[in-house]
């Protein structure tokens, strides 16, 4: 069945099961290898998009709920506060294996396009749905403090 | 052969290194075939003007590209030895770049093993002096064709990032000016090595980022799992749900019938299913139909492995280690204490599934993967699909994690990769894919383990040690067999069959029990059992002689001056005045030397709630020698305490007759950001040739979290992870 989906601000028909989670659209149809593939269950994050700016884990998400919600992955972002997100974490120097960060940056996005200057408990709540392996949360949680100075400023 | 006689010439510069260094062995087959292997790809200079080396490349655009002949998934070989090449290179950072080298164990060779591979924390050990030379001798060659081209005598010349400068004729140029030129000058031998004291880039702070940041950061970087190439399917397969069973037959039916699955095969590892993606394929899969014969099959639950394992830790068994007569000590009275620790099944779950990536057209191959021992997935994939060496070309990619898991001793993913793809025909691009399930339920576990100790305390003091430790070998019947020497394989009981400590009667003893579920060294290998054994035990001595955990192993670290300069290094990060407990924390200690890297960790913890134990602080000291990336060994601390208090906290496999009960990340429990401690690194100076960092971070967190719980009033866990049951 062709199914209309609005990514990164571009319409695609594509011919999919509607059962197909998002993540496999994205991923298998389009292309669009950013978002990653963890666990598949909504456990660990790294499949984290925005629908309609909101963050989403897209790999428990069927594409045919998707109505005319529209969807920005890893490739689309782009603006103020994902610069700053993106340069810290360079800055920093936050990736490892790397393979969690696509969520992980999404995540830290979304969470500095709500609260300008998240707190400790601010970045716990926001950042704990995203696991990462290799546990390079020390720099994550700087990274994100960084991100907040640079966008006060 | 004049393999041996490499690694004895290097066995200095290597000392310190894993214990899998000495012990590591090619088989016959690989052996031989090596020559055939080292044939197929010799890289060319590709678009770059100057290729002097396996090592370098150097364009007329200035920028120098590093081969790298190690994988990268984390632990930062990409960023490490394109330092090392830098520095003697003179090279400007901002021009480096770095990309996995082929495989060629000819060329590529891990000089601490012999063959092409990663492990054991060896990257930077085994390159420090091979890259170095590849970039002074790159740096000649631009200087000598400098010279040429300026008439001035090459000694006259400087090379400061990246730009080559006669001061007295006043004449200036950049790398990639000269680059045609030096591919034509004769490439000298032994060109000296920089002196330590002129390092620019080795050791110096916040001289160089990490190369793979940016695409790491902005989604571009390229793994395994992201390979699209026409007329690719991607493929799952069936395995079965205990180890060891087989199919006996399946109905594919209404596997077939989902849109988007291609085709159904059976494959010695279970039953394939191939589709034109991911998700038609797991439908597929979930349709499948598969009769299993699993009379061959691990039954066994772990409580009953368990069980045994503790009866046998009861009697003696082949020593391993051992001075002066321990059960005699133990006999003479004094308080002798008793200890008993259990050790789970623990899954690596690199954040990225295995997966791989194989292209056969029936005369030649290409695979892609993230290979962890290229020689022997190369040999392997070769092997399956009936072709020589020279007509596979193995390409090693990103990945996302390994933690030992990519490193197969018996090749299980190379070899599954090459099944499907024999099984589909010549052709079709396959992408085989583990999910999570896979991953998890798939075994090859860090072996479960019961180490018993008994000590005797005289006087205040240590007297007597005893240790019997019982698990599985995962040595013996893999190409690595050789390292197991007089019946103890070393990865069992390193860390635990000679301590730092001076003890006057001592002995470790080790039985190895016969379990039919697949393990593998799992970061930090033998340490992450014995380590916390160790650690736990000689904590509880101490406290028991009512001494001070720091002062106290002091006291018997008169040889171990290492162990000793980084627990004095940590206790003075932490401003350590006792291990409390102030207010409602208490502070722990532990202290662990795994390959050649000493560290010293203290974890401020506060017992916490339901949820268990809650670690507020961790201070580290390290000393892994020359610290070439101070902040890659710094990353590697943060996130090997993270990893080790992750496990040690929440993480096994249970088997319930015989088949593996957790499977995903809701039932195999990770640590998550608001569990993580802050954390505080101190690098100990050293003139030491450096050793590794991706591994020995992780063992001294568990005991010392134990550590300090037992201050707290509460037991030291005798059985990980503490939070047992509370998975979700
Ligand atoms: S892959 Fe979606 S949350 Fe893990
Ligand atoms: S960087 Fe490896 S999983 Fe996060």
């Amino acid at each position: 069945m062709a199914i209309s989906i609005k990514v990164n601000g571009v319409r695609h028909s594509v011919d999919v099961d509607g059962d197909t989670p998002l993540l496999w659209v994205l991923r298998d149809a389009l292309g669009l290898t950013g978002t990653k593939f963890g666990c598949g269950i909504a456990q660990c994050g790294a499949c984290t998009v925005f629908l309609n700016g909101k963050p989403l884990r897209s790999c428990a998400f069927p594409i045919a709920a998707l109505g005319d919600g529209e969807v920005t992955t890893i490739e689309g972002v782009n603006g103020r506060t994902a610069r700053a997100v993106q340069r810290a974490w360079t800055a920093r120097d936050v990736p490892q294996c790397g393979y969690c960060q696509s969520g992980q940056v999404m995540s830290a996005i979304a969470l500095l396009s709500e609260v300008r200057r998240p707190t400790d408990r601010d970045i716990d709540l926001a950042m704990n749905g995203n696991i990462c392996r290799c546990a390079a949360y020390v720099r994550i949680r700087a990274a994100i403090k960084d991100a907040a100075r640079t966008l006060e400023g | 052969m004049a393999r041996h006689d490499t690694r004895l010439t290097r066995r200095d510069a290597l000392k310190g290194v894993a214990g899998l260094v000495l012990g590591f062995y090619l088989p016959g087959d690989a052996a031989k075939a090596q020559s055939g292997a080292a044939r197929i790809f010799t890289p060319d200079a590709g678009a770059a003007a100057f290729a002097p080396n396996a090592f370098v490349r150097i364009g007329a655009d200035d920028r120098v590209t590093v081969l790298i002949k190690h994988i990268e998934f984390g632990q930062g070989p990409f960023t490490g030895l394109a330092t090392l090449v830098a520095e003697e290179l003179d090279a400007d950072w901002s021009k480096v770049r770095a990309e996995h080298a082929p495989s060629n164990p000819d060329l590529y060779k891990n000089l601490a093993f012999g063959m092409q591979g990663t492990g054991g924390s060896t990257a930077i050990a085994n390159s420090y002096e091979q890259m170095r030379k590849a970039g002074a001798t790159a740096r000649a060659m631009l200087v000598e064709a400098a010279a040429q081209a300026w008439r001035v005598p090459a000694g006259e010349i400087t090379v400061e990032r990246g730009v080559l400068r006669h001061a007295r004729t006043g004449r200036t140029g950049r790398f990639g000016q000269f680059a045609q030129a030096a591919s034509h000058v004769p490439v000298p031998d032994n060109v000296p090595l920089k002196d330590a004291a002129r390092f620019r880039l080795i050791g110096r702070e916040g001289a160089v980022r990490r190369l793979d940041s940016a695409s790491k950061a902005n989604g571009t970087a390229q793994f395994t799992i992201d390979i699209r190439e026409p007329d690719m399917l991607t493929v799952v397969v069936a395995r079965p749900s205990r180890f060891g069973g087989k199919v006996v037959s399946f109905e594919a039916g209404d596997a077939r019938a989902v849109r988007g699955v291609v085709d159904v095969k059976e494959v010695p590892s279970g039953v394939a299913v191939y589709a034109e993606g991911m998700w038609p394929a797991l439908k597929g899969r979930e349709r499948l139909r598969v009769t299993w014969d699993e009379a061959g099959a691990e039954k066994r639950s772990t409580d009953e492995i368990i069980e045994a394992y503790r009866e046998l830790a009861r009697k003696p068994g082949t020593v391993a280690g051992q001075h002066g007569d321990a059960e005699a000590a133990l006999a003479r009275g004094g308080r002798v204490i008793e200890a008993e620790y259990v050790f789970p099944y623990l899954a690596h779950a690199p954040m990225e599934p295995l997966d791989g990536f194989l292209h056969w057209d029936g005369q030649r191959a290409l695979a892609r993967l993230g290979s962890q021992l290229q020689t022997g997935d190369h040999q392997a994939i070769a092997g399956v699909l009936g072709l020589s060496p020279e007509q596979v070309r193995l390409e090693t990619m990103l990945a996302g994690g390994s933690f030992g898991r990519r490193a197969q001793p018996t090749m299980e993913l190379a070899v599954e990769l090459a099944q499907v793809a024999k099984a589909i025909g010549p052709g079709r691009p396959v992408k085989l894919v583990w999910t999570r399930e896979d991953d998890i339920r798939g075994g090859y576990y860090r072996p479960l383990f019961v180490h018993r100790l008994r000590g005797a305390l005289r006087d205040g003091k240590i007297v007597a040690w005893a240790n019997t430790a019982v698990g599985q070998t995962f040595l013996k019947g893999s190409p690595f067999e050789a390292m197991i020497k007089d019946g103890i394989d070393p990865l069992m009981v390193e860390g635990a069959r000679e301590l730092s400590y001076d003890i006057a009667d001592f002995r470790c003893d080790v039985h190895t029990a016969d379990v039919g579920v697949p393990t593998l060294w799992w970061r930090s290998v033998g340490h992450t059992h014995t380590g916390y054994a160790v650690e736990c035990f000689v904590d509880e001595l101490l406290q028991a002689a009512g001494q001070d955990p720091v002062a106290g192993r002091l006291a018997m670290m008169g040889k171990a001056p290492r162990h000793a300069g980084v627990l004095r290094a940590v206790a003075d990060l932490a401003r350590w005045s006792g291990p409390g407990p102030f207010n409602d924390r208490a502070r722990g200690v532990a202290v662990v030397e795994s390959f050649g890297s000493f560290i010293a960790q203290i974890a401020e913890v506060s017992a916490g709630g339901p949820e268990g134990p809650r670690v507020h602080r961790v201070w580290c000291a390290v000393d892994c020698g020359v610290a070439v990336n101070p902040d890659v060994i710094r990353a590697q601390m943060e996130g090997g305490i993270g990893f080790g208090l992750g496990h040690a906290l929440f993480a096994e496999v249970e088997l319930d007759e015989g088949r593996p009960v957790q499977g995903n990340f809701d039932t195999y429990r990770s640590l998550r950001i608001h569990e993580m401690p802050q954390v505080e690194v101190a690098i100990v100076r050293s003139a030491e040739t450096p050793t590794g960092v991706g591994e020995p971070g992780v063992p001294p967190i568990a005991p010392a979290v134990a550590n300090a719980m037992a201050r707290l009033g509460l037991p030291r866990p005798r059985r990980l992870p503490m939070l047992r049951g509370l998975a979700s």
